[in-house]
């Protein structure tokens, strides 16, 4: 592998508790090159906060401290606030999960889309207006004219994350976080919206972590992934070898997935007492 | 029919002057676990409304264990029919106790020894006691979906109106809250209906499946077409292969 675009070391996160400081996320390391990787893991296993730490979203009292976290010659741990929104949306940018919350309500769709551009880059306004009507285009919008005028509580689920993609893609990232982009749609529209994703990001020769709890959703559209659990990595695979996954954890969220010709009259759960290390009590 | 936990005939249902649902007919036998698949807008949440009576603009025919529904609200309906929302997130009062949550149905029937029977529900839903005077932001997304299934199953209710009950869950908490519910109607002989749009459960807790499409049934199926992917349906068979290719590894 050459350079990584993205190069992570020992990365922490740390939120104080009541009872003392709890590791959200324990010392994790991976690189990412230009290739899609998949970070799979329940609720609260930390995938998220990853996610959010490399673009430096986590907030006070939350504390990140890694050994190095580079991104593409940049070293993000020394990074001031002021630095940070000079990469954020223009060479890392985040999907999130659900549209109906991450869209401004009172701003039209295309006013949105125009003002991710704006931010880094001056424009004429004309030329806005056609780099904004051709992403709605690239993310399978019909009419975009007609949707450009609309407000988010007027456009479907899928439209919405649609158009939370064109926001994040236009200002051509060289790296797309999206975390769970996909979990608040419907099976018919979650293959069209990843398909986007995945043709916008291989189109371009982006690099791309995909979020996501849904292990055969990531192992489709990835080529790397990791399973993490409570906070560590526990495992790093081939997308290809999901199913030869070794680690019990993975293996148990493989088998804990009703499959369509279901005959078991009970799901086997993850029997968590046999690798957690007494986390979170 | 007489034997029928849920009889709908050609019930239609609108939001104020868009209709939604349109001359629905089918029963579900008493305990029979019966889908209903769709998109998202293809009105099988609706019908669940309309049955428990939050959608009240409805046209038709709709009895449950053999007493017909009246448009108004009812009391005594509500001890043999109760749904569980789809979003546990939105579902529990945000300043209530699980415990204030569980013991409510019991006051507002006047049903005493309420100490106990939250006690024997935590139990039942497999939550810890130690949850019982929690408020819901200080649970995780499948226990507050546990309280919310216990808070419908405090009446001791016969039919449950299941509205997509793990679609905001993580896989392994689905399988979870699966097991629950099946093992919950297998101890108390409950009959589901449930909104799903996903097949693969379908196939792990149900019997029937009745497939719809811009409000209209388009096919009733038994399980066991689905598990073979003989539907009839071109759309039926378009959602399976949706879903089925997501299940198959690439």
């Amino acid at each position: 592998m050459t350079v990584p675009l993205l190069d992570i070391e020992n990365l922490t996160v740390t939120f104080p508790t009541a009872t003392g400081p709890v590791d959200v996320v324990k010392g994790i390391s991976f690189s990412l090159g230009r290739e899609r990787l998949g970070i799979v893991g329940e609720s609260g296993s930390g995938k998220s906060m990853t996610g959010r730490a490399i673009l430096k979203l986590i907030r006070r009292p939350g504390r990140v401290t890694a050994d190095e976290m580079v991104f593409d010659g940049i070293d993000l741990t020394t990074q001031s606030e002021k630095d940070m929104r000079h990469l954020r949306g223009a060479r890392i940018s985040m999907v999130m999960q659900d549209p109906k919350f991450s869209l401004n309500p009172v701003m039209t769709v295309g006013a949105q889309i125009a003002e991710a551009l704006v931010t880094h880059k001056k424009l004429p306004r004309r030329e806005l207006q056609a780099r904004v009507l051709s992403m709605l285009e690239a993310v399978r919008i019909n009419e975009p004219e007609r949707v450009a005028r609309l407000y988010p509580h007027e456009v479907s689920g899928g439209m919405g994350q649609r158009i939370m993609i064109a926001m994040m893609l236009i200002p051509e990232p060289d790296l797309l976080i999206a975390d769970e982009p996909t979990s608040a749609l419907d099976v018919s529209v979650q293959a069209q919206v990843l398909d986007i994703i995945d043709d916008l990001v291989t189109g371009k020769g982006m690099g791309l972590i995909l979020i996501s709890h849904d292990l055969n959703l990531v192992a489709r559209y990835c080529d790397r992934i990791l399973v993490m659990n409570g906070g560590e990595i526990v495992e790093e695979c081939k997308a290809s070898e999901l199913h030869q996954a070794r680690h019990p954890y993975t293996r148990g969220l493989l088998a804990a997935m009703p499959r369509m010709d279901e005959d078991r009259e009970e799901l086997p759960v993850l029997d968590r007492s046999t690798w957690t290390t007494g986390a979170g009590t | 029919m007489t034997d029928a936990a849920i009889h709908l005939e050609n019930l239609s249902i609108s939001y104020g002057k868009t209709p939604v649902v349109h001359d629905v007919t089918f029963s579900v036998a008493e305990g029979e676990s019966f889908a209903l698949v769709g998109e998202s807008g293809s009105g099988k949440s609706t019908i669940l409304r309309a049955i428990t009576g939050l959608a009240p603009d409805w046209t038709g025919a709709i009895s449950v264990l053999g007493k017909p529904r009246g448009h108004a609200p009812d009391r005594d309906f509500a001890k043999i029919c109760q749904m569980v929302f789809q979003d546990p997130y939105g579902s529990i009062h945000p300043r209530k106790t699980v415990d204030d949550c569980l013991a409510e149905p019991l006051a507002v029937h006047g049903i005493g020894g309420r100490d106990t029977r939250v006690k024997d529900m935590l139990a039942a839903v497999g939550l810890d006691q130690r949850f019982r005077f929690r408020f819901p932001h200080q649970l995780s997304g499948g226990q507050r979906q546990r309280v919310a299934i216990a808070r419908a199953l405090m009446l001791e209710p016969r039919v449950m109106l299941l509205d997509e009950p793990t679609s905001a869950l993580d896989v392994s908490v689905q399988a979870e809250i699966l097991n629950l519910l099946k093992k919950l109607r297998r101890e108390q002989g409950l009959t589901y209906l449930m909104v799903t749009h996903n097949l693969p459960v379908v196939s792990f807790l149900c019997d029937r499946l009745a497939v719809m499409r811009h409000g209209r049934v388009v096919e009733i199926a038994d399980v066991a077409a689905l598990k073979t992917g003989r539907l009839a349906d071109p759309y039926s068979r378009e959602l399976y292969a949706a879903s089925g290719g997501a299940l198959q590894p690439a």
